[in-house]
């Protein structure tokens, strides 16, 4: 009671008190704070779904994270065979066992001599005792099915489910039973008391292990949980390292500290960072922004893996801690092909800067791979990621939950300021799109698309900046070219709207050049020609000149010639009229 | 009931939980029946020493033990049934 009135005061981001923590990443955010304290919880699954793992685990958890002792009761395993079994998670059990945790065995063996009814009375004994000797705020009922069988009578067994749920109730343990159900049709008609089980318990958890296409995956579900909110949704988990990891819930992912959000991107607005190749540098403005994810995108051999490279070997010139995961290529292959276009990693490698990590032959769900990925990323501390291919996530059946991990791999480089590379391969069916099988390209913040440009008998390399947020960039195509000196783009030569690369582009700027030459010898000869048309004429002219003054002397001679024989003429008349001795008229 | 007794039980109880009371009342009567003077009972409660129910790996109630003769036998449940207290006689 008041523990609910403190409850209501409390702003809604303070820990909720009536739950109690797991420790297991995933599930405090799908439960909003844990496990019902104080109160009991179910925890059914087929044979070998990780309920043992995951009750385990939120005990460990609870003395590790809350110094909270707990009682484990083994009803099918020995509790040697579980410590083993959870040797490989690092949970230091031999150091817990000295005072936050005890196993009791309650392995019943199989030729008992029963005579009649009996119940749960001694190990409710053997816990009480226990729990008040190391002051117990948790306990486990490992395969509680296992030993309720025996009472081989459901009247009987939901007797003993009642009286222990009333049991715990009193005692105020945080408890966890874990029972085993069949597959989910005969679930019901097999195990009558599982309903009434789940109806007893406060909180019900499913876990799911089922091969889709042999690929394993795992995932649990809140079924119910009095008296809070939870996500409904099926959350896959995988058992790693150290452990059950629980995909967290969507709407979780985006809420998560958002002061800390703040802060780590805030700073890194506007670093850039270099792609590796100076002319992309250019391109994007002076390079990818720190904490951006960045997408590459393009057909088999268009060195989608060479950028990838690229901006490897510029991070570690940086010094900064990179992790580079092949889908495709085996480590010592990726190094190889990229030593053949001077980018060399293998001593980044060998200084461990450099994570280089072949996923070639790991076959597992998107889920898995998200979560090795962010596991590889923590334990090397890696400020830039690269997947190369991220559209290797999405193989075959891994497509229904490809698009939510991609998305929320984004997620999580983003909030942990990671630089994010990812490569994605198109096939060609789909090469009139330039979409993403993954979708992811939406929410990448660069998006650079290679293509192929086959013109001629050629296929050159095309890049081009489809997008890059906050950035002005080139829109413009360039060639992307591949040398033992390294990588380098050149202009694409731009004519009538088409662009022009690799042989044809050297072809037409040549052709273009002896046109322009032609042209001018051309021009040169007219203009020779013109010259020797204006010199013709000139000299026509001066020709007519000549004549023209020719005929103006000879007109001027004409006309002293005749005025003269005029004059000549009248004086005979006059000697012929005095020869003839007229008279004077 | 001497302590050289050929018969020798424990019986482990939860509290007054119904089949243990029954438990207690049946073995009697059994023990009556076919041991007479040949036996011995020890009755304990597992929530009154639960540490003596635990070394026995008691963890089902009511739980019979056969301590002697050796090797020890054990029936679970309220011993309704005599047929499985008869094999652990023989």
């Amino acid at each position: 009671m008041n523990r609910k009135r403190l409850l209501n005061h409390k702003a809604p981001v303070t820990p909720d008190l009536s739950k109690t923590r797991t420790g297991i990443e995933g599930f405090d955010e799908i439960t909003k704070g844990g496990l019902p304290r104080g109160r009991t919880t179910l925890l059914e699954g087929c044979a070998g779904s990780g309920k043992t793992v995951m009750a385990l685990q939120s005990l460990v958890n609870g003395a590790r994270l809350n110094n909270e002792a707990g009682i484990f009761v083994a009803f099918e395993e020995t509790s040697e065979r579980i410590k083993t079994n959870a040797k490989k998670f690092g949970w230091d059990l031999e150091v817990l066992e000295k005072r936050k945790l005890f196993f009791l065995n309650a392995q019943t063996t199989p030729d008992l001599a029963q005579s009649g009814s009996f119940d749960l009375g001694g190990i409710l004994a053997a816990v009480e005792t226990k729990a008040k000797e190391i002051n117990a705020k948790r306990v486990v009922f490992d395969a509680l099915d296992v030993v309720l069988a025996l009472l081989g009578d459901p009247a009987a067994e939901r007797r003993e489910v009642y009286r222990l749920h009333e049991w715990l109730g009193a005692r105020g343990l945080t408890a966890i039973i874990t029972s085993k159900v069949g597959n989910r049709q005969s679930l019901l008609d097999n195990q009558p008391n599982l309903g009434f089980m789940q109806f007893m318990v406060d909180c019900t958890v499913t876990l799911n292990h089922e091969l889709v296409r042999g690929v394993s995956q795992r995932s649990l579900h809140v079924v119910k949980y009095r008296g809070s909110s939870f996500s409904e949704n099926e959350s896959p988990f995988v058992i790693g390292e150290g452990g059950l990891e629980v995909a967290g819930a969507r709407e979780v992912a985006g809420g998560r500290e958002p002061g800390w959000q703040r802060t780590s991107r805030s700073s890194k607005l506007t670093e850039r960072l270099s792609s590796g190749v100076k002319r992309l540098d250019t391109m994007l403005g002076g390079g990818y922004y720190r904490g951006a994810a960045i997408l590459i995108t393009g057909f088999p051999g268009t060195a989608k893996s060479t950028l990838a490279g690229a901006f490897a070997e510029a991070a570690c010139k940086r010094g900064e801690r990179t992790l580079f995961i092949s889908f495709d290529s085996d480590a010592d292959e990726v190094i190889r092909n990229l030593t053949s276009v001077n980018i060399r990693l293998e001593r980044f490698v060998k200084k461990e800067k450099l994570r280089l990590i072949s996923a070639r032959t790991v076959s597992g769900s998107a889920e898995i791979h998200l979560m090795q990925i962010k596991q590889l990323a923590k334990t090397h501390d890696a400020r830039c990621v690269i997947i190369d291919p991220v559209s290797a996530l999405a193989k075959a059946g891994n497509e229904e939950t490809a698009y939510s991990v991609a998305e929320r791999l984004l997620d999580w480089s983003k909030s942990s300021g990671i630089t994010l590379l990812c490569t994605s391969l198109l096939q060609e069916a789909s090469s009139s799109t330039e979409g993403t099988p993954l979708q992811i390209s939406t929410l990448a913040d660069t998006w650079i698309h290679l293509n192929y440009l086959v013109h001629a008998g050629e296929r050159n390399r095309g890049l081009s900046i489809i997008k890059s947020r906050g950035t002005s960039h080139s829109n413009q195509v360039r060639e992307l070219m591949l040398s033992d000196k390294g990588v380098t783009l050149a202009d694409a030569y731009t004519a009538g709207g088409e662009v022009l690369m690799g042989t044809l582009r050297w072809e037409k700027e040549r052709a273009e050049q002896s046109a322009r030459d032609e042209e001018l010898a051309t021009a040169k000869k007219i203009l020779a020609a013109l010259d020797n048309e204006e010199a013709e004429i000139e000299v026509r002219i001066k020709s007519a000149q000549r004549e023209l003054l020719a005929k103006r002397s000879q007109r001027k001679e004409l006309n002293l010639l005749t005025s003269k024989r005029i004059h000549a003429f009248a004086n005979r008349r006059t000697q012929l009229s005095e020869l003839r001795g007229t008279d004077k008229s | 009931m001497s302590k050289t007794a050929p018969f020798r039980f424990r019986l482990y109880v939860a509290g007054d939980a119904a089949n243990s009371l029954q438990a207690i009342t049946n073995l009697r009567a059994l023990c009556r029946e076919h041991l007479a003077e040949r036996h011995e009972i020890e009755i304990i409660d597992v929530f009154r020493e639960p540490k003596r129910a635990m070394a026995e790996g008691v963890l089902l109630t009511p739980m019979l033990v056969r301590v002697c003769p050796e090797p020890p036998l054990k029936i679970i449940g309220d011993l309704s049934e005599s047929r499985p207290f008869m094999q652990i006689l023989e």
